[in-house]
């Protein structure tokens, strides 16, 4: 019921956008995102846009997934 | 996203179970997820197979259609009667039992009985079917709420009086509060939910390690992320911690997200709400505010029968966390997702849904 999923904002005209995932496209609410801009990955929940997603913090995670792998082996 | 995929890597997941398991605990420790995402997750990638026995995973009372007391749908089946009436719904609620019958079988019978993805698809319609009154079933935790309450105030300002709420729409930190202080719940972790949180922000739970001494850690929704919360409240409990962490860090900003909390703040005020397994809860749930009565469905007359539950069905304890889906003698047998006699069943979010999908040996 939470459900919302990382979707890329291909365009934005005010409240309303375009969001892209795996080859499908939708219109999304960007009410509650006034700073989610053209590119961005938003979090996509109920037709709405909830936050914009960190895109760098999600890959300096990853990157410390990864560390923790070569300090474990 | 590339960089996504990281989040479902086995190489990853394997690297943190194998964290997880230098953990020195001081006890076996049971940890609950309140988020029917995480419940689903947690099944289909059969994270309970990851982690050392002394590591045990439980769910809690985070699904919404679950959490919806029967009187929710008899009233929302009886307001399908009236005439002109357009029921719209979330496509979770449909299903659910209500006393006598469920909203897809009032539209079985001829009720005018709608799924909509968005609550701004319901408002469109609305407004481009002026000779149908359509009541949108509000549902949901504080995630949806925002949303609901975005739509709620496009209604306002379009003047579209043809659209309303029928409104049950709950919040976490009430019901955590309750399920907490009664006798005989053990709980030494919480998975808090990644999307609640991401609207309300991380002081609303500051309460559960302060009041209750409960390590916490709001969590993603990839198993690299359940994983990686998992490794966080060991390691809160391994160093005699309780706090309120963040796992997700991509997506959940310490103070949640300023526009939804005014939304739903504009919209709706909290009041006292039913939960199915918990009776009332005092202010944990919303109600729209009283200058918005007018797209208020509860002010509707409609005759409701008196609710009734399933005999013999334990959805109420399998949400406290007291019992598991398979201890309920219903389940597997006269309970099944095809002909579902308790919510817990329904929704795939429900814990028997996921315990009946995923895990064979659990059944």
């Amino acid at each position: 019921m939470c459900l919302a999923i990382p979707m890329k904002l291909l365009e934005r005209d005010e409240q309303r956008g375009t969001v892209e995932s795996g080859g499908a496209k939708r219109d999304v609410m960007l009410t509650l995102t006034p700073q989610a801009k053209t590119g961005d990955y938003v979090i996509v929940h109920a037709g709405y846009a909830l936050e914009v997603l960190d895109e760098a913090e999600a890959l300096r995670t990853l990157e410390l997934f990864r560390e923790l792998g070569e300090a474990g082996e | 996203m590339s960089a996504l995929s990281g989040y479902r890597d086995a190489e990853n997941v394997r690297r943190i179970a194998a964290q997880i398991a230098q953990v020195e605990l001081p006890r076996p420790v049971r940890f609950m997820e309140v988020c029917g995402g995480h419940t689903a997750a947690i099944y289909r990638f059969a994270l309970h197979d990851l982690l050392p026995d002394a590591v045990r995973l439980v769910s809690g009372p985070g699904c919404p259609v679950c959490v919806t007391a029967n009187d929710f749908v008899d009233r929302a089946v009886a307001l399908a009667q009236l005439p002109d009436v357009t029921i719209a719904t979330f496509g979770d609620l449909i299903r659910v039992p209500g006393s006598s019958r469920s909203l897809a079988e009032a539209r079985a019978r001829g009720a005018d009985v709608r799924v909509f993805y968005s609550s701004a698809d319901a408002l469109e319609f609305a407004k481009t079917h002026p000779e149908r009154r359509v009541i949108f079933l509000a549902i949901g935790f504080e995630t949806t709420a925002c949303t609901l309450a975005a739509t709620l105030a496009a209604a306002v300002q379009s003047g579209t009086r043809n659209f309303s709420m029928l409104c049950a729409l709950k919040t976490m930190p009430e019901a955590l509060r309750t399920l907490f202080s009664a006798p005989g719940v053990q709980i030494d972790g919480l998975i808090l939910p990644g999307h609640v949180t991401t609207v309300t922000g991380m002081a609303e739970f500051d309460f559960v390690p302060r009041e209750f001494r409960i390590p916490c850690a709001v969590s993603g929704f990839e198993p690299v992320d359940l994983m990686e919360t998992i490794l966080m409240l060991c390691r809160q409990i391994e160093q005699k911690r309780a706090a309120v962490e963040n796992q997700y860090t991509r997506v959940v900003r310490q103070d949640g997200n300023p526009h939804a909390q005014a939304l739903i703040a504009k919209m709706f005020e909290p009041c006292d709400m039913p939960w199915r397994g918990f009776g009332d809860i005092p202010q944990s749930g919303l109600a729209i505010r009283k200058e918005f009565a007018a797209w208020d469905a509860a002010a509707i007359p409609v005759e409701v029968e008196p609710a009734r539950e399933h005999p013999g069905c334990r959805c109420g304890e399998v949400l406290r966390g007291m019992i598991r889906p398979k201890d309920c003698a219903l389940f597997g047998k006269a309970c099944t997702p095809e002909q579902p006699r308790g919510a817990c069943m329904v929704s795939s979010e429900g814990a028997c849904a996921a315990v009946y999908h995923f895990a064979a040996e659990e059944r």
